[in-house]
């Protein structure tokens, strides 16, 4: 079992305080399990397979540079970068994802239990799921490496003067790196609450603004040996080379994992595919509500006891004829599911019988219906 | 009374009383946030977004790739590699020493013929292979504060620096093995007019470094004051130099710890083939191109010994374009993966025509 959970009752509260879930009511256990559970283990897997390709990619990088830079263990960005790359740049967006996700909402998981089954089949983090992330990673890093390296190799800025020299060429990867790493976290979430975008698009507004602070002159004049990239991101991100190499290593780190994915969407679909496209196509078209049709109970809890002065309905109540329900006809589109006193029409034995004298089958037509709530599975023939 | 109601017990067990001694209600808020409900934009990968992404991505590379390829094919560069290899080469006999302070410099002259007439400003670069100047204990090899004319870091050079931080008991300034590896080759263009006269082209010595680096990042010790033998008394010309850091150039603005070709030299280099401005070469007013048709020579005070690690030392002229010098790496590039996204989303949109209905239609095994 992956987790323990305890039913808070008439029996003490010694389950609640030795599990790791507790709630009050049975019934619960089908919200924890397939909304919470679910949407747990989708957010931990997403959040652990991002988790390692960013930082996967991040380290793979310096590997290449190594053999260029006589394996010195020369890093290949700022080391500022480094220090905050996990910190500032890339915290927030994935903890939003890790907060926020859903693939489907509750509603939806609850209508459609065969959504967990990945859960338990560990499909969405397992060896071989670690294996493809690693893979992903070896290719995004191998892109992030060689495309600015081939582009900057023996070139110039658009004056003449130097841009490969070995501070533009770190800013130019870091840059690189990071929005690579942002649009395949964009490509991940697959709920995009304000929260989501504010992190997302914050962090990178927060990467040019501590960029530009800390390669000013302002914070080299303080501290020249802790900032000696002055003017870096001045003198090169001015450059419209750089810039069309950080769009093709953007675009070029995608394309395959976006085509991967279409693929699998359009040749074998998974259950969480499927159902996010009817998803999809519901929202476009709402689906009329449900006829509730009638519900048959098999037991009342209508028997109580009375006390009157007279004789009462007590032969009624145990001869039983008032379970049995005469047919009416009723007006198309009842709406509520309760039984109502109104369509209740005494005959036989009790018909006529009245122990106060007032006549019988006085239709009270003002009486409240209450309707139980019931949740059904609703089975889609489609699916 | 046949009527009998039925209140539902509470959905969810909690108790509020009304009244004086109000019990707070256990149950969480019913906000958006907190019942993960907030509105949200929930994308999924449909061939309605994918297929024209593919598409537009394509159609927009390929220009792009085929302007900057034309672009670059249109920059005129020309390279001579002037290290002395060969036997054959006017620079071999100075090739073959190795010391840095033989008392007599070494010259050589390589002639070379230029196809094309060279218009607009022409950039000279010295260039450099298998130099690694991006080895780590080289780059931390420096140090920035007394670049920028401390005068406390002027006389005591941070460890970083060692073993090229003192040198007979006085510190080195510039310190590090950077500014001690500094590129002292001096090179001179001639051009050999048809009548027969060499006339010696004019080369610029400024305007080659980051207005940066010149005026934030390097200055001299001593603020501006025009007397830089005492502003840096006391200390010592690293031990590669011929010449003392103060007497690199007569012009006061580009003499000291601002000399641009100092400068351009302490900006390292990310990998082991690169190239630096050397000199510029401006545009000549009117129509006359800046470096005609015709016979050159170059002519070379060869210092730089660069035989000793396999390196090689080459003089590059170039033009200069938007997207700077000669590279036609991106502009192929963006050509390949224009294409490629082009191909592959035709390929896609024929697999989704073909199989691409099974989300609507396949059914979910339990």
């Amino acid at each position: 079992a992956h987790i323990g959970v305890g039913i808070s009752g008439q029996e003490g509260m010694q389950a609640v305080l030795s599990s790791d879930y507790s709630f009050a009511q049975f019934r619960f256990l089908q919200r924890l399990l397939l909304v919470h559970g679910r949407w747990s283990y989708l957010r931990m897997c997403k959040f652990l397979r991002y988790f390692f390709y960013k930082n996967f990619t991040f380290t793979f990088v310096h590997f290449w540079f190594a053999f260029f830079c006589g394996f010195s263990a020369q890093t290949v960005y700022d080391e500022w970068f480094i220090t905050l790359y996990n910190l500032v740049y890339t915290a927030l967006p994935v903890l939003g994802m890790s907060l926020f996700d859903q693939d489907v909402n509750d509603v939806w998981s609850f209508q459609q239990p065969q959504l967990y089954v990945p859960g338990q089949l560990n499909l969405y983090f397992s060896k071989k799921a670690f294996f493809k992330c690693a893979l992903h990673s070896c290719y995004s890093s191998m892109v992030l490496f060689f495309i600015p390296y081939a582009a900057m190799h023996d070139t110039v800025r658009g004056d003449g003067k130097d841009v490969a020299d070995y501070q533009s060429f770190a800013l130019l990867t870091q840059t690189c790196l990071l929005f690579a790493v942002t649009i395949q976290l964009c490509l991940e979430m697959s709920y995009w609450t304000a929260v989501n975008t504010f992190f997302v698009l914050g962090s990178l507004v927060m990467y040019f603004a501590v960029t530009f602070t800390m390669y000013s002159n302002g914070m080299f004049l303080m501290s020249p040996s802790a900032f000696p990239f002055i003017g870096t991101a001045r003198n090169s991100l001015n450059q419209p080379n750089i810039w069309l190499t950080i769009l093709l290593t953007s675009i070029l780190c995608v394309l395959p994992v976006v085509t991967y994915r279409f693929l699998f969407i359009q040749l074998c679909p998974t259950i969480n595919d499927k159902i996010m496209f009817k998803v999809r196509q519901a929202k476009a078209s709402p689906a009329p509500p449900p006829r509730r049709t009638r519900i048959r109970r098999t037991s009342s809890r209508r028997s109580g006891y009375a006390f009157s002065h007279a004789q009462g309905y007590g032969d009624l109540v145990t001869s039983g004829r008032f379970l049995r329900r005469p047919a009416l006809s009723r007006s198309s589109g009842l709406t509520n599911a309760g039984r109502t006193t109104t369509g209740f029409s005494p005959m036989g034995r009790s018909a006529g019988y009245s122990p106060t004298g007032r006549p019988q089958n006085a239709k009270v037509s003002d009486v409240e219906v209450t309707s139980l709530q019931m949740y059904r599975t609703i089975t889609d023939p489609s699916l | 009374m046949m009527a009998s109601s039925y209140t539902a017990k509470e959905e969810d067990g909690h108790i509020t009383v009304s009244g004086p001694g109000t019990l707070r209600s256990r149950k969480p808020e019913n906000t958006a946030f907190k019942q993960q409900r907030l509105p949200a934009w929930q994308p999924i990968l449909t061939a309605g977004t994918v297929l024209p992404a593919f598409f537009i991505i394509g159609l927009l590379f390929i220009p792009i790739g085929i302007g900057l390829f034309v672009t670059s094919n249109n920059i005129k560069e020309f390279e001579i590699d002037y290290t002395g290899v060969d036997a054959s080469s006017p620079c071999f006999n100075c090739s073959q020493s190795f010391s840095w302070n033989s008392s007599q410099p070494c010259t050589c002259s390589i002639p070379f013929y230029l196809e094309q007439p060279y218009e607009s400003n022409v950039y000279v670069y010295y260039g450099l292979s298998n130099f690694y100047q991006n080895h780590r204990r080289y780059v931390k090899s420096r140090d920035d504060s007394q670049l920028n004319g401390d005068p406390k870091s002027l006389m005591e050079p941070s460890k970083e620096c060692e073993p090229y931080a003192f040198h007979e008991k006085k510190p080195i300034a510039p310190c590090g093995a950077i500014a001690n590896s500094m590129f002292n080759d001096t090179l001179e263009l001639f051009y050999n007019d048809p009548n027969g006269t060499k006339v010696q082209i004019l080369l610029n010595t400024t305007g080659i470094a980051w207005w940066t680096d010149k005026h934030v990042k390097f200055g001299n010790p001593g603020g501006n004051s025009p007397n830089l033998t005492a502003a840096f008394q006391g200390t010592t010309k690293p031990i590669n130099w011929r010449r003392p850091v103060f007497d690199l150039d007569a012009d006061e603005g580009n003499n000291g710890f601002i000399n641009e070709d100092f400068i351009v030299w302490m900006r390292t280099a990310a990998l082991p083939t690169f190239r630096k401005l050397y000199r510029i070469i401006n545009k000549k007013s009117g129509m006359v191109p800046t470096l005609p048709r015709g016979n050159y020579s170059l002519e070379v005070v060869y210092n730089y010994p660069v035989r000793s690690f396999e390196g090689r030392k080459r003089m590059i002229l170039s033009t200069i374009s938007w997207m700077g010098g000669k590279n036609p790496f991106l502009g192929i590039a963006y050509i390949t993966v224009g294409s490629v996204c082009f191909f592959l989303g035709v390929v896609l949109l024929l697999i989704h025509h073909k199989c691409g209905n099974r989300n609507n239609n396949a059914d979910i095994s339990n």
